[in-house]
């Protein structure tokens, strides 16, 4: 296969940011005509291989060993790396998520071939892709390109393709096997835990509801929370409410929080600074509530409202409660 | 403890960011430079894993232009103990491979137990530079810390995964971490450290540049084609005007 697609386990299913890596090798798949291949593994790599299965892809891979059961950076980075030089892709595309971030780095490193991360798109230039990729912190765009031959690890930004846009077919499955060892696994992972209870999962909500700094204070914050409960969506908030104190980190969005994509996202008193675009740009809509008519999140909101969030917050929920 | 701390010199937060007529770079005599936030993080972590063991060395270590020497001796002033300057010129070199083995070669035979770099720098954002040196150097690695503990030759690391998860994770030494903001509180240099950082050893590697892997065509601003739609009303119409937005147009009630 040309394009290697590798999947992420979430619980079960295939990570969100995998579907989207699934739309963009079928875009870079139909504009250079090139065949497509998906990798799987982990212990849910079976229910993974199946949902995978029901894609437009030319094969899934599915990758059984014991030390890819639960994940560690040494066992993903190894595995990846001996799959791609059994099938020998010129493309191995992946989601920008965490786990990504932690162990592709290294499969760049055993291979010494380029990671381009994070890119927000890709075009075909004379059969070469070009891809874009936000820099400083997202105010300026950069176009890249990498040189000399193959495998190119290629990441996409979280929302930079459409989850929706994932053509379905049908895939075979070929089980593939990898040669790894306990020693080659220099670390020991715990359990993952929560830090509060009730920690919110943004990444899989339909409707958010997001505060910045125009919210006021804290005591302000409930009336949001209320807003968020009427129209049945979850809360979030740019940077300075949580260095504030006013919610806990899980409601974060942005490029130090979470990266979202719901249906609608509503920012309430919130500016647009980068950061916080950055992570939730990708949302369907965007109906933003900001006093001030300059505030660059008008830039890229769908709906705008210049007004005072203090008193349209109340009315809505208020109108929604009805 | 032996600690290499890798500093960058990026624009600031608010720097201007002018673009070169050939769109080849930024025009970096435009530019307002300081410590990249994270790698300021990472620091502080360094420093205080030094006070805690009441033993052990912090070096940091930077790659750019001369112009980089500012952070270096600011990292100097705030502590550590002497510090590593590979020059070299990286105006529009954006190959995160070609830079870690720069630093995997300025470093290999310093024989490090731990190296901490930021998550990821505020120009081009590629957060791999870390991973791969401690790959070629053959240490453990992982990335987000958002705390750290070190002691009976391990490194314990609490990760941060999405959706507000964390996981500790113990590597074995030696290891390469990246460090997550806000994990600390980064300290100001003292009086005494800004004098003291004068006296520090810089020692200047200059090594040839590599061939990159990956390679910038051209920079430029992002362009907005969006339309917005703009409510307006008394409030209880704009009230009204959003309910209907919600239920009609976005399909969400």
């Amino acid at each position: 296969m040309d394009i290697l697609i590798v999947l992420e386990d979430n619980n079960g299913k295939i990570h969100r940011m995998g579907l989207e890596s699934i739309a963009a090798a079928q875009q870079m798949a139909g504009d250079l005509g090139l065949t497509t291949g998906a990798l799987v593994m982990g212990a849910h790599g079976d229910a993974l291989a199946e949902e995978a299965s029901g894609f437009n892809i030319g094969e899934v891979l599915k990758v059984n060993s014991e030390y890819v059961a639960s994940y560690s950076s040494d066992g993903y980075a190894e595995a990846v790396k001996q799959v791609i030089e059994q099938e020998n892709p010129n493309y191995v595309i992946f989601g920008h998520t965490y786990q990504v971030r932690d162990y592709a780095p290294k499969v760049s490193a055993k291979l010494m071939k380029p990671f381009l991360v994070d890119n927000v798109a890709v075009r075909s230039n004379n059969g070469k892709p070009v891809f874009t990729k936000l820099m400083f912190n997202g105010k300026l765009f950069s176009d890249v390109h990498a040189n000399g031959d193959g495998p190119f690890l290629i990441s996409f930004q979280s929302a930079a393709f459409s989850s929706d846009k994932a053509e379905s077919g049908s895939a075979d499955v070929r089980d593939c096997s990898v040669n790894i060892d306990a020693s080659m696994i220099r670390t020991e992972s715990e359990s993952p835990f929560q830090e509060e209870a009730g920690g919110v999962d943004l990444t899989s909500a339909n409707i958010i509801v997001a505060i910045g700094r125009g919210i006021g204070k804290e005591e302000n914050v409930p009336l949001a929370q209320d807003l968020a409960k009427a129209i049945g969506g979850e809360l979030a908030s740019s940077r300075p409410v949580v260095d504030a104190g006013w919610l806990p980190s899980a409601h974060q969005v942005g490029s130090s929080g979470q990266s979202v994509s719901p249906k609608m996202y509503l920012a309430l008193g919130i500016s647009g600074a980068i950061q916080h675009v950055v992570g939730m740009k990708g949302s369907k809509n965007i109906v933003a509530i900001n006093k001030d008519s300059e505030a660059p999140i008008f830039e890229i909101a769908d709906y705008g409202v210049v007004g005072d969030v203090l008193e349209i917050i109340p009315k809505l929920t208020e109108a929604l409660n009805e | 403890m032996k600690i290499a701390v890798l500093v960058k010199q990026v624009p600031g937060a608010e720097s201007p960011l002018p673009i070169q007529p050939d769109q080849s770079w930024v025009d970096e005599g435009a530019v307002a430079y300081m410590m990249n936030e994270s790698d300021n993080y990472a620091l502080e972590e360094a420093l205080k894993i030094r006070e805690v063991n009441g033993e052990g060395e912090v070096v940091a270590v930077s790659l750019g232009p001369d112009r980089i020497q500012k952070v270096i001796r600011e990292a100097l002033a705030k502590g550590a103990d002497r510090a590593i300057h590979i020059q070299m010129e990286t105006a529009g070199a954006i190959d995160p491979l070609s830079t870690a083995g720069l630093f995997a070669d300025a470093l290999r035979e310093e024989n490090f137990d731990l190296i901490f770099t930021g998550l990821q720098s505020d120009d081009l954002g590629m957060g791999q530079t870390g991973i791969i040196i401690g790959e070629i150097l053959g240490m453990s690695t992982a990335s987000l810390a958002m705390a750290t503990e070190v002691g009976d030759g391990k490194i314990k690391v609490k990760r941060e995964l999405e959706a507000g998860w964390f996981q500790w994770v113990s590597l074995s030494l030696p290891a390469s971490v990246s460090i997550q903001s806000g994990l600390n509180t980064p300290r100001y240099p003292s009086l005494k450290g800004i004098m003291g950082a004068k006296k520090k050893e810089i020692k200047v590697v200059t090594p040839s540049s590599p061939d990159p892997t990956q390679s910038l065509e051209k920079v430029y601003v992002p362009q907005s084609d969006k339309q917005t739609v703009m409510i307006e009303g008394s409030a209880d119409q704009i009230v009204g005007k959003l309910v209907e937005t919600f239920r009609n147009n976005i399909k969400v009630l």
